[in-house]
């Protein structure tokens, strides 16, 4: 090798390009970054040729268009003439609607799932590691559509709720009917003055809030530790019903009532919702509960044995002594399986829950052979719910991260 | 004096515990019924399971195994068991297990996809139990191409020219070094394989094949399906993966700034986006992408489009054993004046590997569950091929039995692949700490 | 497909470079690579070494290319010029020695694998008898299920030949969507099926009910713009596959099942009790169902259209499976049997083919009324009558021209 240590600025020969370390990884990167500029230019011209050979330029155009089709689960108003665009936003509602109530779920269902499998109870804790491994191991796909299938062969018809020989019954009063076509729920309605009821629900659930910074102040302080529950039970319940009551009833509920071929009024959780929402949820707490686990054992013995010398009993020592601490290991792994969970969703199709792969990336691209623009707007909406969800709780898990002084 | 006999000489026989400290009910006591709350948990958990068995398992033995339509089982079973009796009707997968295994593949070929599998156990081995001989590693470095051969089948030869353009590569490496300086050689590694694979290889295989004709039948990729289908496509994932995600992870820890954004741009890209939506993308657009006209079939689009998939999740959990690594171990390699790729491949991948392979078993078993997706663009997986089947008018309407027996199957296998990988890691943790 | 099966041929003589089959992705004669199904269809591959290459295509195309060429000078360095020298289907189809055809992943009656992965059903046979006509064997066919999202890239990508996938022929798809639709193998329309227990004796009475709808078809649109105009309120299930409509529909998780009228016709047939569910009288819309070919290559599509003519000519002319040996040995009496028999004339060499294209074709699996009484007629499970699908010399609609 040339000997091109002797660093004289004024002289500068090509050779030292890859022969100097101080501009090799300069050359290194121009050529990745040219390398890589061709292989993208090489495809997109690929793309604009034979999207023009097919006389399909890219254009958006198609969104503004009518849709055409009917979408059962709309969260804004939709009608089959709404646009593309429109559509598209109803399948993102629904996917969130979804996410969101996954994710709920399956952290509620994983966390008591991941304690109750280190439980000293040896049926339980055998139930639980047979969930956690029978959920694991068998594709979410699978789980979706065996959970619809189930749904729709277990729960009666709305048919059967009908005629003096009825084979099935609502619950609750004649308040709940559960059908195979999903869950009709009572649905409140709001009369005059119904405002001020739920203006002293949220006055009291601002109460409760500043009671229990206000109990944890005085432990912090003193140690006295103040019934926080039961108090803010009292603030919950109490002034909301007084008012109710005092303003004379004014939110009334809606029951559903076997009308036609359906069930009318009320609320309407469709089955197609329920199944794929209970088959993530099952499939991802799985998962989570492992997460749990490994957490809970990571959280070393001994704190545990100092609760019980501190004479702490066990629930409080699970929630104030090892949850706290075992959720700095929980949390990550939590927020990949919170991501699963979100594009798992986009199985939704498998059982006509209209997401955003049902809508835009399924009978819009069917419909108007749009696949480019479909598919880059659908892997785009993906990214966007990906990176916010993986931001928020990035930050969330730098905020309880230990501080190391 | 004689003794008085009020001190015992010799030792009582041991009396047997109370009932209620020993035995099954000690063990029940202890386990099921510590406490209240315990016990009401342990009778719920006992209620649950009397009614998930007595839902199922009357329905998985008042079976048929011998007919030949769905309404043939149903007679059959009526027969058996009386006007008003239901069961499962297991002679759907009699009659099919073979598509659900192998899918279309030739049946008299069978034994071709059953060996490579059972020579993929034998050239994994040596990766995942040291104490193997290390010969078997020859294997393990041939297999893709013998796989391959097998699979898809045709001529021998061009699985060994595609092998003899690494060799050329890696004797380039070894020999070329004094003559033309390690970056003489590194550049003649690479091109002349390329050349070699561009120019002369195919000429080679024809010339051989004229000379030695050696080949099987060869069969298409269009006649995959069922388990070799997900087989095919999780190994084809995780075995192409695995170069890629070494490249991407150490290119992520990079410090040379646009290769690091690139590796991370495209690592977290890929992680951002369903695999359906890349399945959708291999059915529909990839082949917008190639030259006018170019056209791979759909299996292997989609094979690139999940090994894509599968190299971004790897470039994780390969980063995340090298993250695993203590910092020594680099120092170490920069005393001993050894540079970048040398540390790399001598020192610090050897290591980050080994803690990173039950990480990569999970991340297979994980791409292996995901290969299911494939049915929803049209192929013909397990999931798929019960599609078909309950197209076919003997069988339209059956819809446990199939979806049971595939749940069972990746069951098995995804069960005991998770704990080999806990063994592992078990193996992994007192080995380092 | 079993097409290609064999061992190599030892004057293989394939390809100069294995960097032609890898990197050029040329295959025709590359038989390791095609079996992994890598194609290149129509086109010539050039190892140019810079932006020089010979294209066909007028002086406009020519410069765009050049200077796309430049573009891509790096690239060309590794011998990767595409350049488009569009070679007919047929011809593709004959080099590859067999035929690409996109079917339905399994549609009782028109396309489903048997227990032995051999596909068989009304629109399977129309693939067969092209590839009879073609390749002289009806047997080399490589099916690929397509589903309603992936069938037309299947087509427009040169994935597949041929779609018969009973596919609705529409404006849109014809001229906006660049295929060629060449003809109608069934005509159909979209209808409903609804329990005999609900009383429902019209398609007005289902205000409020819940309708099952197969996904990715034409139909969910029909049966938005019907409701719409007759001003009814639904609630609609859109689903994937027939097999998870129907078990959606028989346990009343809806009330009403739409889709073809066949399909439904084949669907309520495997029923455990077909008497208890009714087809509804109304047919919301004009379901015309054929193969179709990409645009721009008029002898594929010529031939495609004229071997399903010849299948319904067959029919009228009274050739049939049993009678077509005997038939085609030597000229009879009726002039247009002999034509398109090829026992007067030669049709076929205008198609590009021999004589006896149209009885090959005809033999595959007999002619149109032998196709449809075997996979869906009334003899069948399926049990669909001809209806609109009789000839039309009894009162339907299936008519092929003249064969002159």
């Amino acid at each position: 090798m040339t000997a091109t240590t002797d660093t004289d600025k004024s002289v500068f020969r090509l050779s030292m390009l890859i022969y100097d370390t101080r501009y090799r990884s300069l050359t290194i990167q121009a050529v990745a970054l040219i390398l890589f500029m061709l292989g993208v230019a090489w495809l997109l011209n690929n793309a604009a040729e034979n999207l023009a050979a097919l006389g399909k330029p890219l254009s958006f155009g198609f969104l503004t268009h009518p849709a055409g089709y009917d979408i059962n689960q709309r969260l804004v108003e939709y009608t089959s003439q709404s646009t593309h665009a429109r559509a598209a936003l109803v399948g993102i509602l629904n996917t969130l609607l979804v996410a969101v109530l996954g994710c709920i779920t399956a952290t509620l269902i994983g966390v008591t799932v991941g304690v109750l499998r280190l439980s000293k109870n040896w049926i339980v804790a055998r139930l639980m590691t047979v969930y956690i491994e029978g959920f694991r191991n068998v594709p979410v796909l699978l789980w979706i559509v065996l959970f619809m299938a189930i749904f729709i062969e277990t729960f009666p018809q709305p048919r059967d709720f009908r005629g003096a020989d009825a084979t099935a019954s609502m619950y609750l009063g004649e308040s709940v009917a559960l059908t195979n076509r999903g869950f009709y729920i009572p649905k409140p309605v709001f009369y005059d003055g119904s405002w001020i009821v739920i203006a002293v629900f949220v006055v009291s659930l601002i109460g409760m809030w500043s009671f229990a910074r206000m109990a944890r102040k005085k432990q912090e302080a003193t140690g006295q530790i103040l019934p926080v529950m039961w108090v803010n039970l009292a603030i919950f319940v109490i002034p909301s019903v007084l008012v109710y009551f005092v303003m004379g009833k004014p939110i009334g509920l809606d029951m559903p009532v076997l009308k036609g071929f359906n069930f009318a009024g009320g609320f309407y959780m469709r089955n197609s919702l329920i199944a794929l929402w209970l088959a993530l949820s099952l499939y991802t707490a799985a998962f989570i509960a492992e997460a749990v686990r490994s957490g809970i054992q990571a959280v070393s013995h001994g704190q545990t044995e100092a609760a019980f010398a501190l004479g702490i009993r066990p629930g409080r020592t699970m929630s104030l002594i090892i949850l706290p601490q075992a959720l700095r290991v929980i949390i990550p792994p939590l927020i990949s399986q919170y991501l699963n969970l979100t594009k798992n969703s986009s199985l939704a199709i498998a059982v006509g829950y209209m997401d955003i792969t049902g809508t835009l990336g399924g009978i819009t691209l069917n419909q108007t052979g749009r696949e480019m623009e479909s598919l880059l707007m659908l892997m785009a909406c993906y990214l966007t719910i990906s990176l916010t969800v993986s931001a928020i709780m990035n930050w969330y898990n730098e905020s309880i991260k230990l501080k190391e002084r | 004096m004689t003794n008085t006999s009020y001190v015992r000489t010799e030792m009582l026989p041991e009396k047997a515990p109370p009932l209620a400290q020993a035995g099954a009910v000690k063990w029940m006591r202890e386990n099921l019924f510590s406490s209240i709350p315990n016990a009401i948990l342990t009778l719920l958990a006992l209620f649950f399971l009397y009614k998930a068995l007595a839902g199922t398992l009357p329905w998985i033995f008042q079976s048929s195994m011998t007919a030949d339509s769905l309404g043939g089982c149903r007679d059959a079973i009526k027969a058996a068991y009386g006007e008003d009796a239901s069961g499962a009707c297991w002679a759907v997968i009699r009659e099919r297990y073979h598509q659900l295994l192998f899918g279309f593949y030739p049946s008299e070929l069978y034994w071709r996809p059953i060996l490579a599998f059972v020579l993929m156990l034998v050239a994994i081995a040596p990766v995942l139990y040291d104490t193997l001989p290390r010969r078997i590693l020859w294997l393990t470095a041939v297999y893709p191409f013998l796989a391959f051969w097998l699979l898809w089948g045709g001529s021998v030869w061009l699985p060994i020219s595609i092998i003899l353009g690494f060799v050329i590569g890696g004797l380039a490496a070894v020999y070329l070094s004094n003559l033309l300086g390690t970056l003489g050689s590194t550049l003649a590694a690479i091109l002349l394989p390329i050349l070699w694979w561009m120019l002369l290889a195919g000429v080679f295989a024809d010339a051989m094949q004229s000379i030695l004709p050696i080949g099987i039948e060869s069969v298409e990729s269009a006649m995959f399906g069922g388990f070799m289908l997900s087989v095919t496509i999780g190994i084809t994932g995780i075995a192409l993966s695995l170069p890629i995600g070494i490249f991407l992870a150490l290119g992520r820890q990079s410090n040379l700034l646009i290769i690091r954004s690139l590796c991370i741009g495209f690592i977290e890209f890929i992680r951002g986006v369903p695999l359906i939506t890349l399945l959708f993308v291999a059915s529909t657009l990839l082949n917008y992408f190639l030259p006018p006209g170019t056209n791979f079939d759909i299996i292997l689009r989609v094979m690139i489009m999940v090994t894509l998939f599968a190299s971004a999740y790897m470039a994780e959990v390969i980063r995340g054993g090298l993250a695993a690594l203590p910092k020594g171990q680099y120092e170490a390699a920069d005393a001993l004046g050894l540079d970048y790729w040398k540390s790399m491949r001598l020192i610090i991948m050897p290591q980050a590997l080994k803690i990173a392979i039950p990480s990569i078993v999970s991340n297979f078993i994980g791409l292996f569950k995901d290969t299911t997706l494939v049915s929803i663009i049209g192929l013909l997986d397990p999931i798929g091929l019960s599609n078909a089947i309950r197209a076919d008018s003997n069988w339209n309407g059956i819809v446990w039995e199939l979806y049971g027996f595939i749940a069972l199957m990746f069951w098995v296998v995804c069960f005991s692949m998770s704990r080999y990988s806990m063994y592992l890691e078990r193996k992994l943790q007192t080995g380092h700490s | 497909m079993r097409s290609d099966a064999g061992i190599l041929p030892e004057s293989a003589s394939y390809h100069r470079s294995i960097g032609d089959c890898v990197l050029d992705l040329m295959v025709r004669n590359c038989p390791n690579l095609r079996a992994l199904g890598i194609s290149m269809r129509g086109t010539k591959t050039i190892l140019a070494f810079g932006p020089k290459s010979s294209r066909k295509g007028t002086d406009h195309q020519e410069e765009v290319k050049m200077k796309k060429s430049v573009f891509l000078g790096a690239l060309t360095v590794a011998g990767l010029a595409a350049g488009l020298a569009s070679a007919g289907t047929m011809d593709d189809v004959k080099a590859k020695g067999f035929l690409q055809c996109g079917v339905s992943t399994g549609l009782v009656g028109f396309a489903a694998p048997d227990a032995n992965g051999e596909w068989d059903g009304f629109d399977v046979s129309v693939c067969r008898a092209i590839a009879a006509a073609v390749l002289g064997d009806a047997k080399a066919v490589k099916f690929t299920p397509t589903t309603g999202k992936t069938r037309f890239t299947a087509l427009a990508s040169g994935e597949v030949d041929v779609l018969a996938r009973n596919t609705t022929w529409t404006f849109s798809r014809d001229v906006d969507l660049k295929f060629t639709f060449i003809g109608v193998n069934y005509y159909d329309g979209q209808g409903f099926m609804v329990p005999k227990a609900l009383g429902v004796a019209s398609a007005k009475d289902l205000d409020g009910a819940t309708v099952c709808i197969q996904t990715g078809t034409t139909t969910e649109l029909n049966l938005a713009d019907y409701f719409r105009a007759n001003n009814i309120k639904y609630e609609p299930v859109p689903i994937e596959t027939n097999a998870e409509a129907q078990q959606q529909y028989l346990a009343g998780a809806c009330d009403v099942y739409t889709t073809d009228a066949s399909g439904l016709a084949a669907t309520r047939a495997t029923f455990e009790n077909p008497g208890d569910h009714v087809l509804l009288p109304e047919i919301i819309s004009k379901e015309p169902l054929g193969p179709l070919v990409r645009h721009g290559d008029d002898q594929w599509a010529d031939l495609v259209k004229w071997t399903l003519n010849a299948l319904i000519s067959a029919e009228e002319l009274g050739v049939t499976s049993a009678n077509l040996a005997e038939m085609s040995k030597a000229p009879g009496n009726n002039p247009e049997i002999n034509r398109l028999l090829g026992t007067e004339g030669d049709l076929g060499s205008m198609l590009g083919l021999d004589k006896a294209w149209a009885a090959r074709a005809i033999a595959a699996g007999g002619n149109y009324g032998e196709i449809f009484a075997r996979n869906i007629g009334e003899a069948t499970s399926i049990g669909l009558a001809r209806g609109l699908n009789a000839q039309w010399a009894n009162g339907g609609l299936i008519y092929s021209p003249p064969f002159r």
